[in-house]
């Protein structure tokens, strides 16, 4: 890359391991998250020496990458991961990908076998930069280390700047022993890779023109307004007060609109409110703000809000015209395109026709009047569902962030807690990441000592990531992990019903552990509960208690996740819940269908 | 409850997968991009990784430092695609951190009236041929501007250079002569007109 050095900053002479150090503590950072190996341990003999960065030993390098999402979700700031070469690089891959997708600032730094010997095969050797670089925004093998600390301060800048993302910086050991010139981040000039952050002033114009004439207007938003930071939440909120639109969000912009405003109409997309994905269909001028038009969203892309003029705002120029086609695309930052466009809206006397508005507002009452949401409560067992509402109502007035794993426990997450502000809410979007969600919750703790952190788990997929309990026992992260159990991989599943026949291969957790004896095991308290008039007392003991709980929440086993829009439909062809009997989900692809699977 | 769905678009037949797949009907097109790029360890493999990793195609592909103070090579891809997916391919290539600039060279070409940008390829030809075919060869090289660069009593090697259909034609009509290997650089392109990339 092209930047270069700055004259007239003074160098300091130091070995690699020590600017590794240095870099990190002039970068801002405070906590890092990594399991040592023979290929780093120059840089772990620095880390014993100082305190300024805490270090958090994990279990398993996945868990790493994971921890460091959850802490630069929740922080805005970027998680750093620091990993062995061979086995502990390639255990990040999940973790780098996962962040890949849903924009997450990661500086994932992994040692290497010494210069000499790569190649060679030698013992944890594995071409890192190689297998890393479909899963990173950049990455860098260093190979002079006069160069070290240039690279690791672009790896931050790269990071951070423009769509966020992660990078890796592989060290080899030998530069990590070798002595050379350490210069700080303002001695550099990053170099041309400054993504563009201000939107084009003719297409914003263009855009809140066709904005003030809509008759059926939409904002659908996304993850890039949580990542444009708190002042690009402030804009957004500002433009839903001055022109009362409509606003969903995808799985990524919870929190962007609090989910108690009068505006918002629930998520969108294949597990969205009827609400938000019948607006989304019958909508004439449609703004998108920091969203990518994914699949789960879209659904049949023929049929995806056919009458709309769509206004695209993102930072990255790939992902306009991607999937949908956009009639006024803005290239830029969402809070620097916001500023604009709100300051254009307030002077401007131009609004929508209120008798348009106000025809739309009553049509979006009756779709809301559906209640999609609804779901029959039982007073035996636990319904998915209102667990995720009880834990919701004991929690909303307390500081709290919450994580899931991926699944259904995770579609019912996001459609019954109610998010009221950006950065309390961290899943796994883009990748769909099993074991995503006790970890990240352990990276949220960490940034957030005093806080409340639940990750909403599956029986599943904490499975696959449960080894990090020992570590948030061992770093006092009190996380809570409330395990919705229905003994089967809900998702899959439903899939199965749905696509398969009701043939339910190998999604039924046979051999369960015993969450509660499990919980126990590594330190942390266990408690379990099956009947609903016990539930509030379960979850009030699981906020109560100091350290790290496993709360295992045995709910009715074989609950789907409903509305949904069957895969390859349209928006306007939902299946809701009351629709959604055993027999009429199994039918709701005929014969034909299933032959075309 | 109801005992059956309701579809409020009984039209749709659902085709049951996780996916929904459209056939595309767009026209494929080839196109001619150049790139500018530091000239760093592993810049071709991500290059040519974004390429397999999304599906692009690449008909050819040539790099060269061309800037050597600023450490800086040129690629040339001539790549086929829908124009939507020649789009994404120009995106996707300038949001990598080592890319400094991509243009379209066939759509700069079509915006100034031309058909195509400014295209040649350059290809070392070996013919082992004794009796009537060497004099054959000889007199078809000089037809095609070849130039022989190494000979023995027994073969020939010819450099030719110039759009990539006289390279083809030259080959094709020399190798019933005793034609024995063919090495080709891909295309190096450029715009016409006084204006740089």
């Amino acid at each position: 890359m092209a930047s270069t050095k700055k004259s007239g900053t003074e160098g300091r002479e130091m070995t690699g391991a020590e600017m590794v150090v240095q870099a990190m503590i002039d970068n801002g950072v405070t906590d890092l998250f990594g399991y040592p190996g023979g290929a780093v341990l120059p840089i772990y003999d620095e880390l014993h020496q100082q305190d300024r960065i805490r270090h958090i030993l994990v279990r398993h390098e996945q868990g790493a990458g994971h921890a460091a999402e959850g802490y630069a979700r929740s922080t805005g700031k970027p998680g750093v991961v620091l990993v062995t070469s061979g086995p502990g690089a390639t255990n990040t891959v999940t973790p780098l990908q996962d962040a890949l997708m849903d924009s997450i600032p990661l500086v994932c730094i992994t040692g290497q076998v010494p210069t000499p010997l790569i190649g060679s095969d030698a013992f944890q050797e594995c071409d890192t930069v190689g297998i890393t670089r479909p899963c990173t925004k950049h990455n860098w093998l260093v190979d002079d280390v006069n160069e070290l600390s240039r690279i690791l301060h672009e790896a931050f800048h790269v990071a951070t700047s423009g769509r966020p993302g992660p990078v890796v910086v592989d060290v080899p050991k030998d530069i990590q022993f070798a002595t050379g010139t350490y210069f700080p981040p303002d001695a550099f000039d990053m170099g041309h890779y400054q993504p563009r952050t201000q939107g084009d002033m003719d297409k914003i114009r263009e855009a809140v023109d066709l904005m003030m004439s809509a008759k059926r207007p939409i904002l659908y938003t996304g993850g890039g307004v949580i990542n444009s930071g708190s002042e690009a939440t402030k804009l957004l909120r500002e433009l839903v007060a001055l022109t009362n639109f409509p606003i969903t969000s995808t799985l990524m912009g919870l929190g962007c609109y609090p989910a108690s405003g009068d505006n918002w109409l629930g998520m969108l997309g294949m597990h969205g409110t009827y609400e938000a994905n019948m607006t989304m269909h019958d909508c004439d001028v449609m703004v998108c703000i920091g969203a990518r038009f994914d699949d789960r969203i879209t659904g049949r892309l023929d049929a995806f809000a056919p009458e709309a003029k769509k206004i695209h705002i993102d930072v990255d120029p790939s992902s306009i015209n991607k999937v949908v086609h956009a009639d006024v695309p803005i290239i830029g930052d969402v809070a620097a395109v916001l500023k604009e466009m709100v300051a254009l809206v307030k002077n401007t006397k131009a609004r929508p026709k209120a008798s348009d508005m106000k025809k739309w507002w009553e049509q979006i009452d009756q779709w809301r009047a559906r209640k999609s949401l609804s779901y029959k409560p039982n007073p035996d067992v636990i319904m998915p569902q209102m667990a995720i509402e009880r834990l919701y109502a004991l929690t909303k007035d307390l500081d709290t962030y919450i994580t899931t794993e991926v699944g259904q426990h995770q579609m019912w997450a996001a459609q019954f807690y109610g998010f009221d502000e950006p950065n309390r809410w961290m899943t796994s979007g883009g990748l769909g990441t099993m074991g995503y969600g006790l970890p990240a919750a352990l990276g949220v703790q960490i940034a957030h000592p005093d806080a409340l952190v639940v990750d909403i788990a599956g029986d599943a997929s904490i499975q696959m990531c449960i080894q990090e309990m020992s570590c948030a026992v061992q770093h006092n992260a009190p996380i809570k992990i409330m395990i919705l159990n229905n003994e089967y991989m809900g998702m899959v599943r439903q899939w199965q019903q749905l696509l398969h026949g009701n043939r339910l291969s190998h999604s039924y957790t046979e051999a369960m552990p015993d969450f509660v004896k499990l919980a126990e095991a590594y330190g942390g308290h266990g408690i379990r509960c099956t009947k609903p008039s016990q539930l509030d007392d379960a979850i009030m003991e699981m906020i109560e208690t100091p350290g790290p709980v496993i709360f295992d929440c045995c709910v009715v086993t074989l609950a789907n996740c409903f509305p949904m829009i069957p895969s390859g439909k349209a928006h306007n062809e939902m299946l809701l819940p009351d629709e959604a009997t055993d027999e009429a989900v199994g039918s709701v692809i005929d014969e034909k269908g299933k032959a075309l699977v | 409850m109801t005992k059956t769905i309701h579809n409020q678009n009984k039209i749709v037949t659902p085709p049951a997968s996780a996916y929904f797949i459209e056939k595309n009907l767009d026209v494929v097109v080839q196109h001619t991009l150049s790139v500018l790029v530091d000239n760093e360890a592993g810049v071709l493999a991500r290059v040519i990784g974004l390429f397999s990793g999304r599906g692009y195609n690449i008909e050819s592909l040539t790099v060269s430092e061309t800037e050597h103070e600023k450490h800086l090579s040129r690629i040339t891809i001539i790549s086929k695609g829908t124009p939507k997916v020649l789009e994404q391919i120009k995106r996707q290539l300038e949001r990598m951190v080592p890319v400094h600039r991509v243009v379209d060279l066939t759509l700069v070409a079509h915006s100034k009236g031309h058909e195509k940008p400014l295209e040649r390829e350059l290809a070392l030809v070996k013919v082992a041929a004794v009796g009537e075919h060497r004099v054959e060869s000889l007199r078809l090289a000089e037809a095609f501007g070849a130039i022989v660069t190494d000979a023995t009593t027994e073969h020939f090697i010819f450099e030719i250079t110039g759009r990539q259909q006289k390279v083809e034609q030259f080959i094709s009509i020399i190798s019933p002569l005793g034609l024995v290997e063919v090495c080709r650089t891909g295309i190096a392109a450029m715009n016409r007109g006084p204006e740089g990339m």
